[in-house]
């Protein structure tokens, strides 16, 4: 009951009228950030730090988690409306969801998205409250060899996202992984494959692929085809509103996206992605109508959504309970504790439980502001596609010029964005996904590292990748991914032959 | 000290002087500005991305330069991240020339990057200023390790490197430097140690888990676990011991090995004689400045003040032991 009366006391620090509106504020902002592509809440932080040095850091920190809770929010809508995700944990979301604003159907993806992200704030926030010290233990259990076999069934898992064919599929899987074999090789230093430049030394940031593929190359997928397809959308086809269908479709993926989202991304090496790709295939497999994948699922929304949430209630866990920063917002938020000469762990719950409770009660409180501030949004949101198609798509290229710039003020990644975006025109003509390649450039470059950490340590034992009850028990399950579909087909041939044998006797 | 009066007398009269004639155009402005905008700002490169430790180093070095009234004429910040700081570098020397309010925000992994990238710029086509700041590395292990003293590590090292994984940063940093200089000093084949690069907080992770045998790393991050008990840290790589921590320094336990990051700033190339000196003589105020004291305790730095010429000796020291660490480590062939 210790718990319940910090949080009480937490309560009456976060619902102060000033740290309500710091909260307001920051919930503002966040969805801004990830409305944009390339500007992110890490950076927004990091550049709002000098200036809040003279907020108290009660006020301070509520307003930075409703930055890191708002972004989540805004990524989603760019990714329905706009194909076009703001951010990395928003690129499933753009599968289902921009196929349901094509149809009319935008309002209650984005519905379900801002409902989905609500369930699972909250009820990560509440995991948070009370079982961060437990939840943080995992980051001692997970191993080099535990967090590989993980990205192994992301892998595999992800196979099923892999578009019309799974040769179109496997090519962009592949040349997402080739992108991330690009810049220093942490393990050992060398450079690869950066042709004597600088600007590749530290790899291609994913943030200029992710606008690239999506953003360029569906402008001039458009552009190109705007004068023969003269598709005139109506925005509210299916109702504003989330039907009855909806509803019932959705509370369930978003429970599950909660389940997935919240112990992965409490693991230092977790990441708000895992849980996207790893929910969106769940969904798909569980789903009474897997044939509508593809062409605007709903529970494709509702899952990934829910799934990236939880995943950032699932960050504050290792950072508040053990220090450990686990993401780019996590460090930038590590810095910020120790600007205000604190330093987090379990000492600041003993020394400083005002601040800590203020924090987590302002993320309940964040979490309604930001359902506040989402669905009557919705509305005015979906209008977006009422304006002329040319004029969005120009808005949709400076946006992502700025972005791009801003995050480097690199020229070679403006050339990069330039040249990958003709390779993502590419792709929408001849019917190549894209998110495979997203998918490869996140992940290939952390199996690699986890692959080559627990072989370090074992001293290049291969058996170790099996050693512990974690890595072979995903392993396994991976295995069970790539061959179940196989078998289940082939039986399911065996029996329709029988069955025609049996007609046409 | 007279001289540094006077040197310092004259941009505050040139500043003054300006913000007379200024004033007589707009009186309200003036007041508001406090030679914020109107004075001519410092513009500081920070070779990293928000929120690392040099964009610290940069930004508070110049808040506290600010609050003690040493140099107040504003700061614009660019932060140019990537390639441990050596694109920072190229950007700085190719800009910033001859502008005596251009600095750059430096240290050891810049100069290890110029050498492992084979950048074709340098700290030498800079106007080396200060070194402020320094953090010396430490040795944890697992709490249950059977490693209790420098000495155990040493003889660890020397039995079999292979099987002594080690943790630490970035590889060719000082983490991976100093794992180095301890095998060569235990006799053991240098090539065959087992360094694991990782980044950010999952070493701490790994080390507490006991997935690694030992880690190298900045004292502070290591700090708060040992405090919990789920590390021991058992030697720091500093000259002396740090302040409320019982733990050896490696020299005490006879091993002769020294390394820590520091940090510092450069000015820009061709920076004037007046330039130079104007920079030197704010950072000396800063360095006995109070508001200084106080930052240095709030981001757990140490004082590791070093200017002029004594500084331009230690940066050609620190190039020449890097490249041959760096060789010795394999990095560089």
């Amino acid at each position: 009951m210790d718990t319940l009366t910090q949080l009480i006391a937490g309560f009456a620090i976060a619902l102060q009228p000033i740290n309500l509106f710091w909260a307001l504020v920051g919930c503002a902002l966040g969805t801004a950030v990830g409305v944009l592509p390339g500007i992110g809440p890490a950076l927004t932080i990091a550049l709002l730090m000098p200036v809040t040095a003279q907020v108290a850091p009660e006020s301070a920190f509520i307003m930075f988690a409703g930055i890191l809770y708002g972004a989540l929010y805004g990524g989603s809508t760019t990714s329905i409306l706009l194909n076009t995700p703001g951010e990395s944990g928003s690129v499933m979301t753009a599968l289902e969801g921009n196929r349901m604003a094509r149809t009319g159907r935008g309002a209650a993806a984005l519905a379900t998205a801002a409902i989905g992200s609500f369930v699972a704030g909250t009820f990560g926030t509440l995991a948070l409250t009370f079982l961060a010290p437990a939840i943080a233990e995992l980051a001692f259990i997970f191993g080099p060899e535990d967090y590989f076999a993980l990205m192994i069934l992301s892998f595999t898992s992800v196979a099923v996202v892999m578009g019309t064919s799974r040769v179109r599929g496997f090519t962009a899987l592949f040349f997402g992984l080739a992108l991330g074999t690009i810049g220093i090789d942490t393990q050992t230093g060398q450079s690869r494959m950066v042709f004597g430049t600088l600007e590749l030394l530290d790899g291609i940031s994913f943030t200029v692929v992710l606008v690239a593929l999506f953003a360029v190359g569906e402008t001039l997928y458009v552009a190109s085809r705007n004068a023969q397809v003269q598709a005139v959308m109506n925005p509210l086809s299916g109702g504003v509103w989330m039907t009855k269908e909806d509803w019932a479709r959705s509370w369930k993926p978003w429970l599950r996206g909660t389940l997935i989202g919240f112990p992965i991304g409490s693991l230092p090496a977790g990441g708000t992605e895992i849980p996207t790709f790893l929910s969106y295939t769940l969904e798909r497999r569980l789903s009474p109508h897997p044939e509508q994948f593809g062409e605007g699922a709903i529970e494709g929304v509702a899952g990934p959504e829910a799934a990236n949430n939880a995943a950032a209630a699932g960050i504050l866990v290792p950072l508040l309970t053990l220090g450990l920063p686990s993401t780019a917002t996590a460090a930038v938020l590590l810095a910020a504790f120790q600007n205000y000469g604190l330093q987090p762990g379990p000492l600041l719950f003993a020394t400083n439980p005002g601040l800590l409770w203020g924090l987590i009660a302002s993320l309940y409180i964040g979490n309604v502001i930001l359902l506040v501030l989402n669905l009557p949004l919705v509305g005015i949101w979906v209008r977006l596609l009422l304006i002329p198609r040319p004029y969005i798509y120009a808005g949709i290229v400076v946006f992502a010029l700025v972005g791009v710039w801003g995050l480097s003020t690199s020229w070679m990644d403006l050339a990069l964005m330039c040249g990958l975006g003709l390779i993502g025109y590419m792709a929408r003509v001849y019917d190549f996904p894209i998110a495979p390649a997203l998918i490869g450039l996140i992940l290939g470059p952390q199996a690699e590292i986890q692959l080559r950490r627990a072989l370090a340590v074992s001293q290049n034992d291969w058996s170790v990748l099996v050693s512990t009850p974690i890595s072979a028990t995903l392993l396994a399950i991976a295995a069970l991914v790539l061959v179940l579909p196989l078998l289940l087909r082939r039986m399911r041939r065996v029996e329709r032959r029988i069955e025609e044998e049996a007609a046409a006797k | 000290m007279l001289n540094a009066k006077t040197t310092d007398a004259t941009p505050r009269l040139r500043r003054h002087l300006r913000r007379a004639t200024l004033g007589l155009a707009g009186g309200l402005a003036l007041a508001l500005s406090a030679g914020l905008a109107l004075a001519d700002p410092a513009k500081v490169l920070i070779p990293a991305n928000p929120g690392g430790g040099w964009d610290g180093a940069g930004r508070q070095t110049m808040a506290a330069m600010n609050q003690a009234k040493i140099f107040t004429d504003g700061v614009n910040f660019t932060n140019k991240g990537g390639a441990a700081g050596t694109i920072g570098l190229a950007e700085f020397v190719r800009t910033a020339k001859g502008d005596d309010n251009a600095l750059l925000v430096t240290g050891v992994i810049m100069v290890a990057g110029v050498i492992t990238n084979k950048t074709p710029v340098s700290l030498n086509d800079t106007t080396p200023l200060v070194r402020l700041t320094n953090e010396y590395n430490a040795i944890a292990v697992p709490a249950d390790s059977p490693i209790k003293t420098p000495q155990d590590f040493i003889a660890a090292l020397k039995a079999d490197p292979g099987a002594l994984s080690v943790g630490g940063g970035s590889a060719g940093g000082a983490d991976h430097v100093m794992l180095a200089m301890l095998a060569k000093h235990a006799g053991a084949p240098v090539n065959k140690i087992n360094f694991v690069a990782f980044s950010g907080g999952e070493i701490l992770a790994a080390l507490g888990g006991g997935k690694i045998k030992a880690a190298i790393s900045g004292a502070s991050e290591f700090r708060q676990f040992a405090q919990s008990g789920r590390i021991r840290i058992i030697a720091v790589s500093g000259p002396t011991r740090l302040e409320g921590l019982d733990v050896p320094t490696l020299k005490e336990a006879g091993i002769p090995v020294e390394i820590g990051n520091w940090r510092g700033f450069v000015g820009a190339p061709g920076m004037s004689e007046a330039g130079r000196k104007a920079w030197l003589d704010r950072f000396a105020k800063l360095h006995t400045s109070d508001v200084w004291k106080a930052t240095l305790k709030n981001q757990g730095w140490e004082d590791a003040y070093l200017s002029g010429p004594e500084f331009i000796a230690f940066l050609k020291s620190e190039e020449t032991n890097w490249a041959q660490a760096l060789r010795e480590v394999g990095i560089v062939q």
